[in-house]
């Protein structure tokens, strides 16, 4: 076991970002903290990381008391903050440089990774580049190459691909895959479904410094969410009212969002003939396999991204 | 602290360019200025207050301690902010085995290399112009030295806790600037009121301006330097004490 938490708690004077949580963590597996902003993912994040000191309850790393071994622990570890924190002075080289450095590597070691990591992440022709000029795309995967520069045992990782454009995403998303397929234990937060359901092997909903549920995505699914969901999409002057209706629609659970009505149910299809047969014609329909972000709407009656 | 304080040499040796010009220059521009400009006014009224030396002898060894100070503040405010804030280079050094003391001690020691690079430069021109009496003056260079360490210390440890910059210009407003005018650098404490002058006493910069101009006119005793540098050396230890605990305070929230 990598990690260990139990009746976890961080709080700040007056406010409790993590409310007392429990978990373990494996070697070798991808474990997700999804959730909202302000959910407490990060918080717990820093603490995993050794540098926020648990108000309360326990925790383990690597066998080892984050207090008391922080600098032992983040020797093992690789981090990959939600900000980067490159030095855009310098260039891709001596990020990797100066980082491994503080790590205590030897400079022909960290020339030697820095070659391998750069081919990684697809950077070799840019390492003696300045940072500044890079792109957020790049950017970040310069940080995930510096964050592996001490081999890690675990790789922490806090919202990995916020902020990049869909492309930039879908590479980030590549390396980190090859990465678990290695087997570097990977730890990260996300609020984003697909960026779980891709990458984790076990997550977390968290909610107000809680845990709302845990499994694998494929579980948590099956749990909260039917097989299918009918998104529905009515004129808005019409919204409420075809609302109130379909309240009584023989659906698993409906739930009316601020622009449209989804329904949870088993066949999408035969729902959404039923839907006209009472008399109401939606202006689009959509029907889908049930998500993450269903499961999150059930256990929390928000949505993520809100 | 010795792995933090490389990351800060890697940073320098890509920057150093731009800092240069000042370092090399601006102690040029002062000698000359108040040295010879100055100076010939001065001089002319006589040297029985300056202790019968040349006004450029008197305001030589006052613009190396000051210099330091002054390369003290400008590298233990706005870059140790920014290392928080801006490049957050502190920040990506947290996520490593460096624990917040050796950060900042080892951001302190980029800091003190920094003040003893200006400082020996500063000597050298000191002796260059003929400004100094006595081949103490070797000493003023670690003198003014633990000078600037006894400021870079403090305000570093202090630095990294503010929450905007703009409180730095207070620091340049109302303590620099008062140091830089009423430490006996530019003109002898004996010309100051009684009281203002017990004040000057207390302050770190008439210790440093004090010390070096001791060592460079060759009329220092050891007693009072030892006192000076008693003095200097406290405040640089209360400082790097105060740092390694504001540091953690900062970092591992």
């Amino acid at each position: 076991m990598l990690v260990r938490a139990r009746g976890l708690t961080k709080r700040f004077e007056d406010f409790t970002a993590v409310a007392g949580i429990d978990f373990d963590l494996y070697r070798g597996e991808a474990f997700g903290f999804l959730g909202p902003n302000g959910a407490g993912k990060s918080s717990t994040m820093r603490m995993i990381g050794c540098v926020s000191p648990p108000t309360s309850g326990e925790l383990a790393i690597l066998g080892l008391d984050p207090v008391r071994d922080g600098s032992a622990i983040r020797a093992r570890l690789g981090v990959v903050p939600q900000e980067d924190t490159l030095d855009v002075e310098l260039t891709v080289r001596e990020n990797l440089l100066v980082y491994g450095r503080y790590f205590g590597l030897p400079r022909k070691v960290i020339r030697e990774r820095t070659a391998a990591l750069l081919d990684f992440v697809q950077l070799a022709d840019r390492a003696a580049d300045k940072v500044d000029p890079l792109s957020g795309g790049l950017k970040r995967r310069l940080t995930i190459a510096r964050s592996l520069i001490n081999e890690p045992e675990i790789l922490i990782l806090d919202e990995p691909t916020t902020g990049l454009d869909p492309q930039a995403r879908h590479v980030v998303w590549d390396r980190l895959f090859r990465l678990k397929q290695r087997g570097v234990t990977l730890i990260l937060t996300t609020h984003y479904m697909d960026e779980a359901e891709q990458l984790c092997d076990r997550l977390v909903v968290m909610d107000h410094g809680r845990f709302a549920a845990e499994g694998s995505p494929r579980d948590l699914i099956a749990r909260y969410c039917s097989p299918e969901v009918l998104e529905l999409r009515f004129d808005p002057e019409l919204h409420e009212q075809a609302g109130d209706k379909l309240k009584d629609f023989p659906a698993e659970r409906a739930e009316l969002l601020a622009d449209r009505i989804l329904l949870y149910v088993t066949d999408g299809d035969e729902a959404l003939a039923a839907v006209r047969e009472t008399g109401l014609e939606p202006l689009t329909s959509l029907v889908r396999r049930g998500t993450l972000e269903d499961v999150f709407l059930h256990l929390t009656g928000r949505r993520l991204e809100d | 602290m010795v792995r933090a304080f490389q990351c800060w040499l890697t940073v320098y040796r890509r920057i150093w360019r731009s800092s240069i010009w000042s370092s090399v220059l601006g102690p040029l521009f002062y000698l000359g200025a108040l040295g010879f400009g100055l100076g010939t006014l001065v001089n002319k009224h006589g040297a029985a207050s300056l202790g019968g030396v040349s006004y450029l002898a008197f305001v030589a060894p006052a613009i190396l301690a000051s210099g330091a100070m002054n390369t003290a503040m400008g590298e233990a405010s706005y870059p140790v902010f920014g290392s928080v804030k801006w490049n957050r280079i502190y920040l990506a050094a947290q996520a490593t085995p460096l624990r917040p003391g050796d950060i900042y001690r080892g951001h302190l020691m980029f800091m003190t290399m920094r003040i003893a690079m200006n400082t020996a430069l500063v000597t050298v021109y000191i002796w260059a112009f003929g400004a100094t009496r006595s081949p103490w003056v070797v000493l003023a260079w670690p003198a003014a030295t633990l000078t600037g360490l006894a400021f870079a210390a403090p305000i570093a440890a202090w630095a990294v806790l503010l929450k905007t910059e703009t409180t730095f210009a207070y620091l340049f407003r109302f303590v620099m600037m008062p140091l830089m005018l009423f430490s006996g650098t530019f003109f002898p404490l004996s010309q100051l009121p009684g009281w203002l002058r017990a004040i000057a006493y207390v302050t770190p910069l008439w210790h440093g301006v004090a010390l070096c101009r001791g060592l460079s006119l060759g009329t220092a005793n050891l007693p009072g330097a030892l006192v000076h540098v008693a003095y200097l050396a406290v405040l640089a230890a209360a400082g790097i004490w105060a740092g390694g605990r504001s540091y953690r305070r900062r970092l591992y929230v």
